[in-house]
């Protein structure tokens, strides 16, 4: 296999990268048996520490929490993607008093960190006299945030698509309305897919943010349970437990990404033949090519 | 106004916490990250296979978890008693580790952009593995890198504030103590987003000039 960084290695190559590969396994090894001896040490392998984990209102309590997490997480995508599309669809507007606002808007949204934002909702709103379930801080956080760069990701797809596309769906009548709905975001949306999702791994990842906003999610029942001093302060096997289900969660919906993304490349290398996209060909070249003034094919 | 200038001994020292946090876990990440995108990147298949493994758990882990594990799980396995120092040292660990994963995957990515037949050009033209790296890749490599690099520090900078949820010093933290104070938590955070919309928006310019300076001419 030869690359940018290295040639089809020879036979002395061969014998340092064994080395290497050898030393490579030493290294993790080392860390992964100084984690066991530590856990090992400080008797997490005993029975007494798991043992919270043997009654099934404990592991009934997860299975809620888990859905706690996973409710936030539903709704948050949900609006974030509405959210994203109303931005997108501001801010690619022919108005510019409706550009310039939403532009602006969708950049503070970008600039501020959730958590910031979550602390505001749920911290902040209370001086004005709104109080506010840490639940509804954490979504109306996290649609703001999430709405707000997928609109960016939205737009970007909408940009990227050849000006012929929207110019040809003008010239059979349609409005901009319809040029944007039938024509342009289904393509965007298709070709913005697997980053869609990808955000939406993000969002997932974010709602454990509601732990310090005292949401009742999974890693706030890890702490509580891990607090329990008549379970022995479990704090180590519930960080592992809830850390599996949370990271399972996550490669769950970023497997989808990468399925998609696969499907999506294979169906595009098939369309190629039919629909070439070139970015360069606008209404006037096109007549030109027809005319014979011009070459179609950019020559290297 | 009134709350920043009543309290700048509070704001600066928040500021300083936030900085400290960005700096620190930038630099681990920075090395970590590429020392992963090496291994990443290398002839060594079991290299790859913990590089692989390591990015795509990380990068799976929500941050907050990371945090927890670094905050709660760690100082009982390894018996450290919790100071504001060594809350501060976990802090930096959990986002140099984290922010680690994305360094790696830029880096990745950086490298292989350049066409393979740059690196066999220079190779046939007899130069040794250490001048085909220094001459040839990595330059080509390095300004392909800079804008993305730059989006993963602003993540970088925003994420600190997820410290704050474990009593560590930082601009996300500094609501608790104004409120202490008696001064309107409302407003204080208003404030604390206006930094952050601030420090966002000059690590951008930086960015597009970086950009501009170093722009790949292909």
């Amino acid at each position: 296999m030869s690359s940018v960084l290295y040639d089809v290695p020879g036979p002395r190559a061969i014998a340092r990268n064994r080395i290497l590969g050898v030393i490579t396994v030493l290294v993790v090894l080392a860390i992964l048996g100084f984690i066991v001896w530590r856990l090992w040490d400080t008797g997490q392998f005993s029975a007494e520490k798991w043992d919270a984990f043997t009654y099934s209102n404990v592991w009934l309590q997860i299975a809620l929490a888990t859905g706690r997490t996973l409710a936030a997480f539903a709704v948050a995508a949900v609006g974030a993607l509405a959210l994203g599309f109303a931005l997108a669809i501001g801010r690619l507007s022919d108005h510019p008093w409706l550009r310039g606002p939403i532009g602006a808007v969708v950049e503070v949204l970008r600039a501020v960190p959730v958590l910031v934002f979550m602390f505001l909702l749920y911290y902040g709103l209370p001086v004005l006299g709104v109080r506010m379930e840490p639940f509804w801080a954490v979504v109306i956080a996290l649609i703001a945030y999430n709405g707000s760069v997928l609109a960016e990701v939205i737009r970007a797809g909408v940009e990227s698509l050849p000006r012929g596309q929207s110019e040809a769906g003008y010239a059979i009548g349609l409005r901009k309305a319809a040029v944007m709905r039938l024509v342009l975001l289904p393509q965007a949306i298709r070709a913005m897919m697997p980053v869609i999702i990808a955000q939406l791994v993000v969002t997932l990842k974010d709602t454990a943010l509601g732990y310090i906003i005292t949401y009742q999610e999974l890693l706030f029942y890890a702490r509580y349970i891990g607090s329990q001093s008549t379970y022995g302060s479990p704090i180590v096997p519930a960080t592992i437990v809830v850390g599996a289900i949370y990271i399972a969660l996550c490669l769950i919906l970023s497997f989808v990404a990468n399925r998609v993304e696969r499907r999506l490349r294979r169906t595009a290398k098939l369309g190629k033949g039919v629909a070439p996209a070139d970015d360069a060909m606008t209404a006037t070249r096109a007549v030109a090519v027809q005319a014979g003034l011009d070459d179609p094919e950019p020559r290297r | 106004m009134g709350i920043i200038t009543d309290n700048l001994d509070l704001w600066s020292s928040t500021l300083l916490g936030t900085l400290v946090l960005f700096v620190a876990g930038g630099l681990l990440a920075l090395v970590l990250g590429t020392l992963v995108g090496a291994m990443r990147v290398s002839p060594i298949p079991v290299a790859r296979a913990v590089g692989t493994f390591y990015v795509n758990t990380i990068r799976n882990t929500p941050l907050t978890l990371v945090f927890f594990a670094f905050a709660f799980a760690l100082p009982p396995l390894l018996g450290l008693r919790l100071t504001g120092d060594v809350s501060l040292t976990l802090a930096i660990c959990a986002l140099g580790i984290y922010t680690a994963t994305y360094v790696a995957e830029t880096i990745r990515s950086g490298i292989n952009t350049v066409p393979v037949g740059q690196a066999e050009a220079a190779r046939a033209l007899g130069l040794t593995f250490g001048q085909v790296m220094t001459l040839v890749v990595l330059p080509q490599a390095f300004r392909s890198v800079i804008p993305p690099m730059m989006s993963v520090f602003i993540a970088l900078l925003k994420n600190t504030t997820v410290a704050a949820g474990f009593s560590v010093v930082n601009l996300g933290s500094i609501r608790s103590y104004l409120s202490e104070r008696g001064e309107n938590q409302f407003v204080a955070i208003l404030w604390v987003m206006v930094v952050f919309v601030v420090l966002v928006l000059l690590l951008s310019w930086a960015q597009r000039a970086l950009e501009n300076r170093w722009k790949v001419a292909r």
